[in-house]
């Protein structure tokens, strides 16, 4: 009885069948897919995206030139030169990111005493050449001028858990 | 004047080119538009079964997808393997090409509308159908690459396998008309769509559709451009427009077995209710739907089944199909003799 169970199902084509109609049904389910550029997915306060340096609300910037990022940087992607300024406080002369060697794991920010250097939410910044991923400071901080808002919700939303 | 320009395409040799050329641009030009938005319906039929959207950007809907698909490969680059034998390499997607363009002299659209209303019109069609596999053989080979030989081997065996059991569907469809001209076999349907050949013939109706699956290598039975095995099979070398010959000759080898397996057994151009509302629409109509459906279950099954592997697929293909078509023929025969419907030549 089974085995005729069996061959009638194989000659009536029933697992064949059940599939198809599943995946009719399917069909007309709704779509999942985020439509991106249109819409977009939502991002936790943690991602970590472009490099941006941040400046205090005076318009003073954070960084203190204390090389712990490039030092932590496990990518060597940072270059720093610092020397101090003229009212004596120390500061960067130099701040680089090869773009194309950062692996984004954030220690940057996780190293950095002053909450200066920080990845931001953008993470729609492909360029056509190469050159135009070796970041600058004149570059990373204007990322911060333009993010600041978002950057510091952030970090404001991710605080309890530091 | 009229009298003369009728002369003019009737009995001019020039005039008669001039006919023959426009008729087949009127069937050609369509079937290529047909072929590029099969692309895209194929696309969007796939996506919806796996819960995307499918191409939606470029144009309305995506709609001008298949042109900016078309465009793309016209501009890109025909590249020519270095240890490629040149000119077989160009040669095979014209061969491609070409055999699954002019299969479509013997379709009839519509009541009269049919290139050339041969009385061999299935054997032609048959014939064809196997000549195709020759560009797909002198594709691999010349491509000189493992990938592509071995995607042509196996595009050939297939096609071989699969086209045996064609023949003996087709041998029963012609059983029950007894002609083989395709006009005849869709006027020996008339009548409501049950007296058409799917029903009374439907195991044999099951057989050719996957059959046609297998002669158009689509999925279950893509084995001859598996990607995961033979990168895209006699595929491989191709670029730019020899790429797309074999693209367009394959979704219209998909079109023309849609075209055909409506034809034998889902009525061709006749209206599923022979009563008035029904047949004033006109019979291209009904064909075009027909195929559509037809069509639409290509996409659906490439979006539903996964590939064969080569033994199941040579086991249906043998131990399967050919037995049962094999015996299908010769209860029908034995059918139509005995119980005396075999049809008045």
């Amino acid at each position: 009885m089974a085995s005729l169970d069996r061959t009638a199902r194989s000659f009536l084509l029933s697992e064949l069948v059940g599939g198809f109609l599943l995946t009719l049904k399917y069909m007309f389910k709704p779509k999942v897919t985020v439509n991106y550029p249109y819409e977009k997915g939502p991002l936790s306060p943690r991602f970590r995206g472009e490099h941006a340096l941040r400046r205090y609300p005076n318009g003073e910037e954070r960084c203190i030139a204390c090389k712990l990022c490039e030092a932590i940087c496990p990518a060597q992607a940072i270059t720093i030169e610092a020397e101090p300024r003229d009212d004596g406080s120390r500061r960067t002369t130099r701040y680089d990111i090869d773009m194309t060697k950062c692996i984004y794991c954030g220690f940057c920010q996780e190293a950095c005493p002053v909450d200066a250097i920080v990845e931001g939410p953008n993470f729609e910044f492909s360029t056509e050449t190469r050159e135009e991923l070796m970041y600058n400071k004149d570059k990373l901080l204007a990322n911060g001028d333009r993010w600041e808002p978002m950057l510091a919700a952030n970090l404001h939303a991710d605080a309890p858990y530091r | 004047m009229t009298a003369d320009l009728i002369h003019f395409f009737t009995h001019n040799w020039l005039g008669q080119a001039i006919v023959i050329l426009a008729q087949c641009l009127a069937v050609t030009i369509p079937l290529l538009v047909a072929v590029a938005y099969m692309t895209y319906v194929d696309r969007k039929v796939w996506a919806s079964i796996q819960l995307r959207r499918g191409p939606n950007v470029v144009g309305p809907f995506g709609l001008l997808q298949p042109l900016a698909d078309g465009l793309k490969l016209l501009l890109k680059e025909t590249i020519v393997p270095s240890s490629a034998n040149g000119v077989l390499f160009i040669i095979a997607p014209m061969i491609a090409f070409m055999t699954a363009l002019i299969a479509w002299a013997v379709v009839p659209f519509d009541d009269g509308w049919v290139i050339a209303d041969i009385n061999v019109g299935i054997l032609y069609l048959f014939a064809i159908s196997s000549l195709g596999v020759y560009g797909i053989i002198i594709a691999g080979w010349a491509s000189n690459s493992k990938y592509a030989f071995l995607g042509a081997l196996r595009s050939a065996a297939q096609m071989v396998s699969y086209e045996v059991s064609i023949g003996f569907v087709l041998i029963t469809v012609l059983l029950c008309v007894g002609s083989l001209n395709l006009s005849k076999v869709v006027l020996a349907q008339s009548g409501w769509f049950f007296n058409w050949f799917w029903l009374p013939l439907l195991p044999m109706f099951v057989i050719f559709f996957v059959s046609a699956l297998a002669e158009t290598s689509r999925t279950p039975f893509d084995l001859p451009m598996s990607e995961a095995e033979l990168v895209q099979g006699f595929q491989t070398e191709y670029s730019s427009m020899p790429f797309a010959l074999f693209f367009l000759g394959e979704y219209a080898n998909m079109i023309l077995l849609s075209a055909l397996c409506a034809v034998l057994f889902l009525g061709g151009w006749l209206s599923p209710i022979p009563y008035a509302p029904f047949t004033w629409v006109p019979g291209v109509v009904w064909f075009a739907l027909k195929i559509a459906f037809l069509l639409f279950v290509f996409s659906w099954t490439k979006g539903t089944l996964p590939r064969y592997r080569y033994d199941q697929l040579m086991r249906l293909g043998w131990k399967v199909f050919l037995p049962v078509s094999l015996a299908w023929v010769v209860i029908t025969a034995a059918v139509l003799q005995f119980g005396g419907w075999v049809p008045k030549l």
